[in-house]
């Protein structure tokens, strides 16, 4: 019915109708609005307030508002059932956000956490994973001086060639040279993993939900798995990854890097504690940082461009109303022809 | 009156002066902004940058 009359009458009935409610007279057809499909109730003050605009558009701003809020705070709703073919355990355990100190909007990496985050890669997870995007010049400078790289890099052989008899041969490494990966092919590495490729971790911590949380919880999560649920022979249980059957075992152990910013250096400090949960937070540091190289940076360009970015936007603001105060303060007065016999 | 005199004489008079103005003016304000938040950038990230722990690595020869 709404939809067929026109605005203007629809809101003139309303006022009269309430006009004559208030005045207590009795509800009648009402003599000046006329409508072809008028009945005679609808001058009544509830029936005005049922036919508003008003009360339309509120009623479904609250409904669809309530459906919105109620899904978003349940997921479905309610009493129209759902059958998925997938259990929440598929997905994977949610991890719990953890308070990394390069988490805030200033906040640059923990270096030193970097450097022993690469000792745990090099020890432990370089064993079976490929760090493909990260050359030994990229540590210059984030956890290790040019020499230590350099000497770094040298441990490791790599193919260079071809010579001048057209072989190739075997160097030492340069800061050049990227990481080595531990497998040469993805064929050799299902092969030695039972099927399962190890994926290259340069990128890894933008690569999955949840980011270095994942991380973390993953290598953290390792634990027995619950009644009724079976994991196939070489494959682990791990509640964070989907599907929960992961085929890396757990990894990480107390004790088992031994961390270089303790004893040697300074006899009187002690080193940081290599346990479990310290090697997965410094090696997750380690991988938030290789996959991304240019956070400090990134963020301090930010911080940069929102300061002269805001400068600028209320600059300009101040102009805009300094050029138009006289348009907006103007004032136009028409001053009629007086008398002249017109 | 005096002042916006002054500065007018000193900086909008000639163009060659202005357009100098304003160009040493940005490089020093670049500098001067850049050391400014790099200034706050190492205070708030205190010990946790590479210059920072970098001497508990390096000795120097």
């Amino acid at each position: 019915m709404l939809s067929r009359l026109p605005a203007a009458a629809l809101s003139k009935q309303g006022a009269f109708a309430a006009a004559r409610t208030a005045s207590l007279r009795p509800a009648t057809r009402s003599g000046s609005v006329r409508f072809a499909s008028s009945d005679a109730a609808s001058s009544s003050g509830f029936q005005a307030l049922l036919n508003s605009r008003a009360t339309l558009a509120s009623a479904t701003l609250l409904s669809v508002g309530s459906i919105a809020w109620y899904t978003h705070l349940y997921g479905s709703l309610p009493f129209i059932s759902e059958v998925h073919a997938s259990s929440p355990a598929e997905a994977g355990l949610h991890p719990a956000a953890y308070p990394w100190s390069n988490k805030g909007w200033f906040d640059s990496f923990d270096h030193a956490s970097i450097r022993r985050g690469y000792l745990v890669y090099k020890d432990v997870c370089a064993a079976c994973h490929s760090l493909d995007r990260i050359a030994w010049r990229n540590l210059v400078g984030v956890s290790h001086s040019a020499d230590e790289a350099k000497a770094l890099a040298e441990e490791v052989e790599y193919t260079d060639g071809p010579n001048d008899q057209g072989e190739m041969f075997q160097r030492p490494g340069k800061l050049s040279d990227y990481m080595p990966a531990p497998y040469p092919n993805e064929e050799a590495a299902r092969a030695s993993n039972g099927g399962a490729l190890p994926p290259d971790l340069s990128l890894i911590v933008k690569a999955r939900h949840g980011a270095s949380d994942y991380i973390f919880s993953l290598l953290t999560g390792y634990v027995d798995p619950p009644a009724g649920v079976e994991i196939r022979e070489g494959m682990n249980y791990n509640p964070y990854f989907p599907g929960g059957a992961i085929s890396m075992p757990r990894v990480l152990f107390d004790g088992l890097v031994e961390y270089d910013d303790g004893l040697e250096r300074s006899p009187w400090a002690l080193g940081t504690p290599a346990t479990t949960a310290q090697l997965a937070k410094d090696v997750t540091v380690f991988l938030a940082w290789a996959a991304e190289p240019e956070h400090d940076e990134r963020k301090k360009s930010g911080i940069k461009a929102v300061i002269l970015f805001s400068a600028l936007t209320a600059i300009s603001l101040y102009v805009k109303r300094f050029k138009w105060t006289v348009i907006k303060n103007r004032k136009i007065f028409y001053s009629p022809p007086t008398g002249k016999g017109h | 009156m005096a002042i916006s005199n002054a500065i007018y004489n000193a900086v909008f008079k000639r163009n060659s002066v202005y357009v100098t103005t304003i160009f040493t003016g940005a490089f020093a304000f670049g500098i001067g902004f850049d050391t400014g938040v790099t200034k706050f950038w190492d205070s708030w990230n205190r010990g946790k940058q590479w210059k920072d722990i970098r001497h508990k690595y390096v000795e120097e020869s």
